[in-house]
C-alpha cells in the first residue's frame, strides 16, 4: 500500500526527506505557536507569515541583480525573515505608539505587506533574467523539489527554536500569564514578547517552502489549540503541541507522497485538523463526549440529591429513576422506605444544604457561590476555615 | 511634621535632593504617570514606612493602581524617582513583591495553583536552574499560609474569587520580599478570605515587613491600616491613620462624592 510505504519512509529518498522534514517543522511550529496561543496573539502569526512575501520577492531581485539566478534558498529565506521582522515590528510599533488596537494593526500590516509582495511578484514575472518559475510556491508550499539542504535548514532551525523554547519557557510562561507581574520581577516583557514572536517568525520562515505562507498559521496554532484539550499545565501543553504538530507533519507529508498531485501543505493542515477534531470530541476533561458523559453523571447526581432531600423531608419519591438510583446504592428499599444508610446519607445532604445556604449569603458577589448547583459538596469549593465559618453561622442562627 | 524636609538648594539654585527618610520602605518623589496626554498621577510625593500596613485611598480613577504600578516600575514614568529601602526601585526588585488585581489575568490559563505560586521563585531559579526541593517547599508553605494547601494541584480556573486572591498573595509570599505592594486585595472577596488576607498582612508587619495596599473600602481603613495615603491624581494627604484619616482629608480627596452622612460615619469609627 502506497500510504503505508510512505509512512514507513519506503517511498523513495525524496519522499522520506520531505516526511522527516515536515515532522521536524511540525514539532517546532507547534511548540513555538504555543506561547503565541497562550499570549492570545495567535493572529499576529498570520500577519508575520504574509509579511514574508515582499522579502522573498526582494531577495530574488537583489540576487538576480547581483548576477545570480535568484534561487538560493538561504537568500530567499533571509529576505523573508527580514521582511517578516519588519512586519512584526510595525505591528508592535503601531500598537505602542498609536491608539489602534492590535487586531487593527494586524489587518493593516497583513494587507499592506501581502499586497506589496504580490506586486513585486508580478514585476518579477516580467523580468527577463533569473529563474522566476516556482517563486509562487512560497504561497502554498511545494515539496516537489525538496533538497537535502532544505531539510537541513528545517532541522537546524527547528532544533535552535526548540532549544530556545526550553531555555526560556519560564519567562515566556510568566509573560503569557501575567505580564505586569513579570515586569515587577524585573523581566523585560517587551523583549520576551518579541522573542515569542521571533520564534514564530523562525518557524514561519523555515516552513515557507513546505506549507507556504498562507497555511503556516495553521501549523502554528492548531497544535496548541489541540493540546489544550489534553492538559491543564503549560509545560505539557508546549510539548504536546509539538508532538501533535510533528505527527500532523509526518502523516500529512507521507499521505501526500503516496499519490501524485496531493499538495503537501494542505494535507498536513488537514491532518492537524483531524487531530483537533478528535481531541474536540474525545479529550478526557474538555472534550465534547466527556462533557456529555459528565452531563449524564450530573443528571444522576441531581436525582440522587433530590431523592435524599425528599427522604430527609419524609416526602415520598415518585420518579422511578430516582428510586432505582437510590435502591441500587442500598439507600432505600424497593418500596421507597429509607434504610439506615439512606437516613445517614440524607442527614449529610441536609447539613451540606445548610452550609451552602450560609455560603451563598456570605459570598454573594463572587463567582463560586453563583455556581452553586445544589450538588457540589461544599468541601470541593470552600476551604476548611471558610466551612468552619459557615458552621459557626449555622450554630448562631440555630441558637436565635 | 512633614516627612519631607524643606528643599535645600545650592548657591546656584540647584536643588539638592534631601536624604531619604531612614525608616521608609518606599519613597516616591515627584512621580508623574500619564496615559496619552492626561496625567493619571501628577507630581506625587509619598513615603511609606517600613514595618507598617499602609493604604492608598482615593476615588475611582484617582490613580491608585497607577501609582502602585509606577512604584514597581511596571508602567513608565514621565518624571520622578522611586526608591525602595533607599535604593532605586530597579535595583531593589528582589525585595519587592507585587500582588496584581485578580481580574488582570485569564484564569482559564493552563496552570495549577502550585505552579502559579512557583512563579514567585522564577527570578531565583534563573534560566538554566531547576526548582529545587526546598523551593518547592517554599511554594507549598506559602500556600499553607493563606489556607490553600489542599488546592495545590487544582487548575486555577476552578477557584472562587477569594481563592484566586489568596493564590496571588501566596505567590508574593513565596518571593520572601521585604515590601509587598497589593492592588485591591480585598476587592470582591468573601469575608473569610478578607480575614485570612488581613491576618497574613499583620503577620508580615510583625516580621518587620512593609505592606502597601490600594484599598477601596473606607470603612475598614481604620481597622486594617497604620498609615494612609490619600490620592486624587495629586497627593492629598498622608500620615498615620489616627491623625490623617479625618473628615477633612476625606472631603478633600473625594469632594462631593461622599455624602455628609458617610463622612460623619467614617469619622466616628475613629473611636473604634
Amino acid at each position: 500500500m502506497a500510504v503505508l510505504d510512505a509512512l514507513l519512509l519506503q517511498s523513495g529518498y525524496n519522499a522520506a526527506l520531505v516526511t522527516l522534514g515536515a515532522a521536524l517543522l511540525g514539532f517546532s511550529a507547534g511548540a513555538s505557536g504555543s506561547f503565541l496561543f497562550l499570549r492570545k496573539r495567535a493572529l499576529v502569526s498570520d500577519a508575520v507569515a504574509h509579511a514574508t512575501l515582499p522579502g522573498v520577492a526582494l531577495a530574488f531581485m537583489v540576487m538576480v541583480s547581483l548576477g545570480g539566478d535568484g534561487r538560493s534558498l538561504f537568500g530567499l529565506l533571509l529576505g523573508s525573515a527580514i521582511s517578516a521582522g519588519v512586519g512584526l515590528l510595525s505591528i508592535e510599533w503601531i500598537v505602542r505608539r498609536t491608539r489602534l488596537s492590535e487586531d487593527a494593526a494586524i489587518g493593516a500590516v497583513l494587507g499592506v505587506f501581502f499586497g506589496a509582495g504580490v506586486v513585486l511578484l508580478t514585476i518579477i514575472q516580467t523580468m527577463s533574467t533569473g529563474r522566476q518559475a516556482g517563486l509562487e510556491s512560497f504561497l502554498l508550499g511545494s515539496t516537489a523539489g525538496m533538497l537535502f539542504e532544505d531539510a537541513i535548514v528545517i532541522a537546524v532551525g527547528g532544533a535552535v527554536s526548540v532549544g530556545l523554547i526550553w531555555l526560556l519557557r519560564r519567562p515566556m510562561t510568566l509573560v503569557s500569564f501575567d505580564a505586569d507581574y513579570a515586569a515587577s520581577l524585573g523581566y523585560d516583557t517587551r523583549r520576551i514578547d518579541l522573542l515569542i514572536m521571533g520564534l514564530v517568525t523562525a518557524a514561519t520562515v523555515i516552513g515557507l517552502k513546505v506549507v507556504g505562507l498562507i497555511l503556516i498559521v495553521a501549523m502554528l496554532i492548531i497544535p496548541s489549540v489541540t493540546a489544550r484539550f489534553w492538559t491543564e499545565r503549560t509545560g505539557q501543553l508546549v510539548w504536546i503541541a509539538g508532538t501533535v504538530g510533528a505527527f500532523a507533519g509526518y502523516t500529512g507529508a507521507a499521505i501526500s507522497a503516496s499519490a501524485p498531485n496531493l499538495p503537501t501543505g494542505p494535507i498536513i493542515v488537514l491532518m492537524s485538523a483531524a487531530f483537533f477534531t478528535l481531541s474536540l470530541f474525545l479529550a478526557p476533561a474538555r472534550g465534547v463526549v466527556a462533557a456529555l458523559l459528565r452531563h449524564r453523571r450530573f443528571q444522576a447526581r441531581v436525582h440522587r440529591r433530590q431523592g435524599l432531600l425528599a427522604l430527609a423531608a419524609q416526602h415520598p419519591i415518585r420518579e422511578g429513576y430516582t428510586l432505582r438510583l437510590l435502591a441500587r446504592e442500598g439507600l432505600v428499599r424497593a418500596d421507597g422506605v429509607p434504610t439506615l444508610e439512606g437516613r445517614a446519607e440524607a442527614a449529610k445532604v441536609v447539613l451540606d444544604e445548610e452550609r451552602w445556604t450560609v455560603a451563598r449569603r456570605i459570598h454573594q458577589d463572587i463567582g463560586l457561590s453563583g455556581q452553586y448547583d445544589g450538588l457540589t459538596p461544599i468541601e470541593d469549593v470552600f476551604t476548611k476555615d471558610e466551612i468552619a465559618a459557615f458552621d459557626h453561622e449555622i450554630t448562631r442562627l440555630g441558637a436565635v | 511634621m512633614s516627612p519631607f524636609p524643606p528643599e535645600i538648594v545650592t548657591e546656584a539654585g540647584v536643588a539638592i535632593a534631601p536624604s531619604l527618610p531612614d525608616d521608609a520602605a518606599l519613597t516616591i518623589r515627584s512621580a508623574t504617570v500619564s496615559y496619552g496626554d492626561k496625567p493619571a498621577v501628577f507630581s506625587v510625593d509619598a513615603t511609606f514606612p517600613a514595618g507598617a500596613l499602609s493604604a492608598i485611598v482615593g476615588p475611582n480613577g484617582a490613580g491608585k493602581s497607577t501609582l502602585l504600578k509606577a512604584a514597581l516600575g511596571v508602567v513608565p514614568r514621565v518624571s520622578g524617582e522611586i526608591f525602595a529601602f533607599g535604593e532605586p526601585v530597579e535595583q531593589a526588585r528582589g525585595r519587592i513583591a507585587y500582588v496584581p488585581q485578580r481580574a488582570s489575568v485569564d484564569w482559564d490559563f493552563p496552570t495549577t495553583v502550585l505552579d502559579v505560586v512557583k512563579m514567585g521563585l522564577y527570578p531565583r531559579v534563573g534560566l538554566l536552574g531547576r526548582l529545587s526541593g526546598s523551593m518547592r517547599q517554599t511554594a507549598v508553605d506559602a500556600l499553607a499560609r493563606v489556607g490553600m494547601a489542599d488546592f495545590a494541584d487544582r487548575q486555577i480556573g476552578r477557584l472562587s474569587g477569594g481563592q484566586q486572591q489568596r493564590v496571588f498573595l501566596a505567590r508574593a509570599l513565596a518571593q520572601d520580599a521585604d515590601l509587598y505592594l497589593l492592588d485591591e486585595p480585598f476587592a470582591g472577596v468573601d469575608a473569610a478570605t478578607e480575614r485570612a488576607i488581613i491576618d497574613v498582612l499583620k503577620l508580615l508587619r510583625a516580621e518587620g515587613k512593609a505592606v502597601v495596599a490600594v484599598h477601596h473600602d473606607l470603612a475598614t481603613v481604620r481597622d486594617y491600616f497604620d498609615h494612609v495615603f490619600f490620592i486624587n491624581v495629586r497627593r492629598v494627604a498622608e500620615g498615620p491613620v489616627d491623625t490623617t484619616f479625618t473628615t477633612e482629608t476625606l472631603q478633600a480627596t473625594y469632594g462631593g462624592r461622599l455624602a455628609a452622612t458617610q463622612l460623619s460615619e467614617l469619622a466616628l469609627t475613629r473611636a473604634g
